[in-house]
């Protein structure tokens, strides 16, 4: 009995260390082609399977939706995800380790923008075959990357440079109608704006132009928090930013030619998954070599001391300044995106309620990290849809969850923490060899 | 004149509920160097509890149990309400923010959201979505001075505010509590040091804060009888505009701010289209600040940084 007790934890410590072993030297490629099989075998043998199983159709949301509204499903849902998703993934990664990873090797001897390009591809087509199989999932997955932008952008502000900025959904707001009003007034025909100026068919080649525009509004708008920002900062920037926000939704509930409180609506179908996931991934690549330059250093000078900053020769009044322009530049852009995914906005999506989420998501996920700005705004806007089912209580649990992580985690989930892109796509070594 | 009067007397009423609110906030930043982004949620359940005790006594009135006049009625409904919700505050400080005393301020900033955001949504999933309405304890009485007509309640509420604000006054300057107080917003990390007990301290503040909540969001009641769960959100948010502006921690300031907050509304309002009111009235704030970064009665910015 003794020796037996005393065997099951040594055995069950080896695997768990063998397989944990084993996962480590799988490379991100490997990975991704772990997730492209599980979502082609989901697209194929998925109604199937779920019908043998019992269930009403393919858990759209990994099951979530199904396991909160009819619990007496959860066996089969879970037998659903394992068979769908976990082992295909898991065993495909492994048995894909060694050739992925000299594959890798291979590629990584062309420039590094080769195998970014090829793992990018990647997700994307993982991301693409998902999402086709409901209109739902399309739309969650756009509004999950805006959110990942709009979280990165505001981690900029407040992270790097550790401001308490609440103007972020105003940004969004000016990107938003600023795209709303150039997409209308050159490429729709509506009764807002009148007739197209520009031929429609130029519309999808000029909307990267639009989104662009459309940041820089933003970011002359953040004029108004830059230079405030020269003299004063923490709670009086956070009045100030807040009161901007007021201002800004105050004045385009006023403007009668934006469509006052009912907003604009009909803008034409532009932001396609493919442009947003295009922009987010700039978004991110940008942003997280933006943190990384000189300028991002200077950035947490700023915030760790500015008098010493400023003795060290950092300028802090241009560098105060480029983050605000550069973090309302990506929260414009985001709106602009967020606009054409609705393909509706009123000046009542961007108030207090969009700013506790983006806040939110920018503690939970960590701040002064572009990893945590990540994972926290695909963890909770897949939350927020997944606890869709419990109504009013999913305003209980998701808050008690945050207040959770701040108690016990008071930067976030994963603070301080860059993307590396070389070492994320390079092989994965034996942990062997290493050592 | 009388039309300016008339303003006066609105912006009076609605400057107390202001003051009265930013009180809170404005102690416990002065104490604790944290905004409890809560607070406009405690003055919801303020209110809330306030409307379950005077229509409790109300009952009891007319079943014969237990015969008040209605005014007495309004009193006991204010003193219960500002004890009950003090433990609503005490409650919120010991579960929300004594656990992230010395963590980074924007995560008690983020945690207070969410206990906003909690007692929102519990008041909505306990009451239901409908909206309550105060029972009326005093019957509306207008007079007419020269033109300007003034209610009986308006004056009720500006003259319970003035009283408060003044026991508040007296609370911090004369008594021995008040002074622990005042030693606490001094230095909170060395006065404890000397035998002050911070948790103590920091427990009264918020209790204290939360009463005052409590008694705006009672007058509220009484002055608009219609309440809703998220009635918090925006007097919160006004309210810590107004502390901000009266400089952070200085109790004269966030009264005065609290009143100024009120004029500029009501007389935007009656100058412009009521459309404009936050528009302008937030302009007015952030020109205010731009030119006096620390407010009115604020201690200029230091160079001594907390993330």
């Amino acid at each position: 009995m003794n020796t037996h007790s005393g065997e099951t934890p040594a055995a069950s410590g080896s695997l768990k260390k063998r397989l944990r072993r084993d996962l480590a030297r799988v490379p991100l490629l490997a990975w991704l082609c772990g997730a492209m099989a599980a979502v082609v075998l989901e697209r194929f043998c998925g109604p199937q399977l779920a019908d043998l199983l019992g269930l009403p159709k393919v858990p759209v949301l990994f099951g979530f939706l199904i396991i909160l509204k009819q619990p007496l499903l959860i066996p089969s849902t879970l037998v659903f995800l394992t068979l769908i998703y976990g082992l295909p993934i898991l065993l495909l990664s492994r048995l894909l380790a060694r050739p992925a990873n000299r594959l890798a090797a291979f590629l990584l001897q062309a420039p590094l923008a080769v195998s970014v390009l090829v793992h990018l591809a990647l997700f994307y087509g993982t991301l693409h075959l998902w999402s086709d199989l409901s209109a739902y999932r399309v739309l969650t997955l756009k509004l999950t990357l805006i959110a990942v932008m709009l979280t990165l952008s505001l981690n900029v502000i407040n992270g790097y440079m550790g401001e308490f900025s609440c103007s972020h959904p105003a940004f969004m707001a000016l990107g938003a109608y600023a795209a709303s009003v150039m997409t209308l007034l050159f490429f729709v025909k509506d009764k807002q704006f009148g007739e197209a100026l520009l031929p429609p068919a130029l519309g999808p080649f000029m909307f990267p132009l639009v989104l662009v525009v459309a940041g820089a509004v933003a970011a002359i708008g953040a004029l108004v928090i830059a230079i405030p920002s020269f003299r004063t900062r923490g709670d009086y920037l956070a009045i100030i930013s807040l009161a901007f926000l007021f201002i800004v939704k105050s004045l385009i509930e006023n403007l009668e030619w934006l469509g006052g409180p009912r907003g604009l609506s009909s803008q034409p179908n532009y932001a396609s998954l493919p442009t947003v996931f295009a922009w987010a991934a700039a978004c991110i690549w940008i942003i997280n070599n933006f943190v990384r330059s000189t300028l991002g250093k200077a950035l947490n000078a700023v915030r760790d001391d500015e008098i010493a900053a400023d003795a060290m020769t950092v300028d802090t009044r241009r560098t105060k300044m480029v983050a605000f322009l550069f973090g309302a530049f990506w929260a414009g852009v985001a709106g602009g995106l967020f606009a054409h995914v609705l393909r509706y906005v009123n000046p009542g999506s961007f108030g207090r309620q969009n700013l506790a989420e983006v806040l939110a998501m920018v503690y939970f996920g960590g701040l002064n990290s572009v990893y945590g700005s990540i994972v926290g705004a695909v963890s909770l806007s897949l939350l927020g849809e997944a606890l869709r089912p419990l109504e009013l209580f999913k305003w209980i649990i998701i808050p008690l969850m945050l207040i959770l992580v701040m108690i016990f985690r008071p930067t976030g989930l994963i603070a301080f923490r860059e993307f590396d892109v070389r070492k994320l796509v390079q092989p994965k070594q034996n942990p062997d060899q290493e050592v | 004149m009388t039309f300016f009067l008339q303003n006066l007397v609105n912006a009076l009423q609605w400057g107390s509920f202001y003051a009265l609110i930013a009180l809170g906030y404005s102690m416990v930043y002065g104490i604790l160097m944290l905004f409890n982004f809560a607070h406009g949620d405690i003055f919801m359940v303020g209110a809330y509890i306030g409307f379950g005790v005077a229509t409790g006594l109300t009952a009891l009135a007319a079943m014969g149990m237990l015969a008040l006049p209605n005014w007495v009625i309004l009193v006991l409904t204010i003193l219960i309400s500002m004890f009950l919700t003090s433990f609503v505050g005490i409650l919120v400080e010991r579960l929300g923010y004594r656990p992230l005393r010395d963590a980074p301020r924007a995560s008690a900033a983020i945690t207070g959201l969410m206990i906003g955001i909690i007692l929102e949504t519990g008041n909505l999933a306990l009451l239901g979505a409908r909206r309550v309405s105060f029972p009326s304890l005093i019957d509306s009485v207008t007079y007419n001075f020269g033109g300007v007509y003034v209610t009986n309640k308006k004056i009720m509420i500006v003259a319970v505010s003035l009283a408060l604000m003044t026991a508040l006054h007296q609370f911090v300057s004369r008594t021995k509590w008040g002074m622990a107080m005042r030693a606490m917003a001094f230095d909170y990390v060395v006065v404890p040091l000397m035998g002050v007990p911070l948790n103590t301290i920091a427990a009264l503040t918020f209790a204290i804060g939360s009463a005052l909540a409590a008694a705006a969001g009672i007058l509220f009641g009484v002055a608009y009888p219609v309440l809703d769960p998220y009635m918090g959100i925006v007097f919160g948010w006004k309210a810590f505009v107004a502390a901000i502006l009266g400089g952070r921690g200085s109790i004269m300031g966030a009264t005065l701010a609290g009143f100024l907050l009120g004029f500029i509304e009501i007389f935007v309002a009656m100058i412009f289209p009521s459309t404009l009111r936050d528009l302008i009235a937030y302009s007015i704030i952030l020109l205010i600040l731009v030119f006096r970064p620390h407010g009115f009665f604020g201690e200029a910015y230091s160079a001594r940084l907390r993330l």
